[in-house]
């Protein structure tokens, strides 16, 4: 049942990604002041909004539970936020090489959009140092929920800063003359946003269930070493095991 | 009968006990102030600039003072740790929000301690030009809640784990960075070599404003879980 919906959601997240990137190199327009490097376009911003996105459902899972104590919450807000993480560094490492391909730096401290990520980045960076100093299960949970919801909020603010700070200099792609995206180029965007985000909820499912899984194993492991051994067939299928 | 004191009679006593408890064992404030003076002398020989103006100015006198309230920052709540003020806290019939209302307070009141201290030796050292210290005061005001708020969450969360010391400033300092832009963003104007310059001032001060605002409410609803066991 679980592994029948699992199955369909991932086929459907590589058609997706498949039917996105053919649309990307074969139906998009090239941009005409970019060219072809231009094209990273439908992989760095979708990646960048899923990853932020995802921050902020991790934080909302953090609060469903701090309301019901529910591990299953944790154990989502954790996910959550850790392929997010995993998101973030292909958004900096495509958004290093857009940077390089259009302004011919590497890193642009003038660009506010790749600054606010990278400090986002950084703060979700500690969530693991956080998560693995705390021994106790129920305080981890806790603390790591806390700290999603502080995070949480922190994400806005911290665009607000950074926006303020610097002059604007991305390439505004949905800001030129707004609607200066072509409506082909639109179609392709968004049909690239949904198979990242699809990517990001597959990844997240296969990881709980991954999770679950070990969870149900261990548990048996230890119904398995608790319940007292057969007597009389253990000694018939090991003898020496049962003098020893 | 009498009734359990209110959140914020309750955050009084424990503010008092801790002002109490520093006037006696002078731990944190003077180490603060000793510390920010010895960067001071570091950044003049790190920068090689006997004097400093603009953006030069405001970070070395805001990186300053992030630095030396880490320093109280760690050792907020150590006091609690050891000696059971956790369980006394959730043992009396009190919010447990008023804990961390008291050691916010407590960090702003070491934070302006040392700045009365600490910016007159940085205009000594580095300024030709005092004009631009008075505006500091509502910046540096601002600036003091904020680091206190999220200071005082952080630091519950690092005291309790097993990472101590290296937790809170990592978690905090990424935290920091909008308030120390907004900070650095309002200073750099005031400190500018022709005298102080009020463009985007305003703007800065809203942001520290509701950088406070919003990590205060944060704070309020989350506390109680940090203290629960």
């Amino acid at each position: 049942m679980q592994g029948n919906s699992l199955r369909n959601i991932t086929i459907l997240t590589a058609l997706l990604l498949g039917v996105g990137f053919s649309l990307v190199f074969f139906y998009a327009p090239l941009d005409a002041d970019q060219g072809f490097i231009q094209k990273i376009f439908y992989l760095h911003v979708p990646l960048a909004i899923v990853a932020l996105v995802g921050f902020i459902v991790g934080g909302v899972h953090a609060i469903r539970y701090l309301r019901t104590n529910d591990p299953v919450h944790d154990a989502r807000s954790y996910v959550a936020i850790h392929m997010s993480v995993i998101f973030g560094v292909a958004v900096l490492i495509t958004g290093a090489i857009w940077a390089k391909a259009s302004w011919g730096v590497w890193w642009e401290w003038r660009e506010p959009t790749l600054v606010s990520f990278l400090i986002v980045f950084l703060l979700y960076a500690t969530y693991y140092p956080l998560r693995y100093a705390i021994p106790e299960r129920d305080r981890q949970a806790r603390y790591a929920s806390v700290f999603a919801v502080t995070a949480g909020a922190f994400v806005p603010l911290n665009f607000i800063a950074v926006r303020l700070a610097e002059s604007f200099i991305h390439p505004r792609t949905f800001a030129t003359a707004n609607g200066g995206l072509p409506p082909k180029m639109q179609l392709v965007f968004w049909i690239c946003l949904i198979a990242i985000g699809l990517l990001w909820y597959t990844l997240v499912r296969f990881e709980l269930t991954a999770k679950r899984t070990r969870g149900q194993l261990s548990r048996l492991r230890r119904a398995l070493d608790d319940s007292p051994p057969p007597t009389g067939t253990a000694a018939r299928i090991a003898p020496g095991a049962a003098a020893r | 009968m009498s009734r359990p004191p209110g959140i914020f009679a309750a955050a009084r006593i424990v503010l008092l006990k801790d002002l109490r408890v520093e006037l006696r064992t002078l731990e944190s404030v003077p180490a603060m102030v000793l510390f920010a003076t010895t960067i001071y002398v570091i950044f003049r020989f790190g920068l090689d600039r006997t004097t400093l103006d603009g953006g030069l100015a405001a970070g070395v006198l805001l990186v300053t003072v992030l630095f030396a309230a880490l320093l109280a920052i760690n050792r907020l709540f150590v006091a609690e740790r050891e000696q059971g003020g956790f369980e006394a806290i959730r043992l009396a019939p009190i919010d447990g929000t008023a804990l961390f209302l008291a050691k916010a307070a407590a960090l702003i009141t070491y934070l302006t301690a040392l700045e009365i201290v600490a910016i007159p030796i940085f205009g000594l050292f580095f300024l030709d030009d005092w004009g631009g210290i008075p505006p500091l005061i509502p910046v540096l005001i601002l600036l003091n809640a904020g680091f206190a708020i999220t200071g005082a969450l952080i630091s519950v969360i690092a005291t309790n784990s097993r990472a101590r010391d290296l937790l809170a400033p990592l978690i905090l300092l990424p935290l920091l960075v909008p308030l120390m832009i907004a900070a650095a963003g309002a200073a750099q104007g005031l400190l500018a070599a022709g005298g102080p310059d009020y463009a985007d001032f305003t703007q800065w001060l809203v942001v520290l404003g509701l950088y406070d605002l919003v990590f205060l409410l944060i704070g309020y609803a989350v506390f109680d879980f940090l203290l629960e066991d």
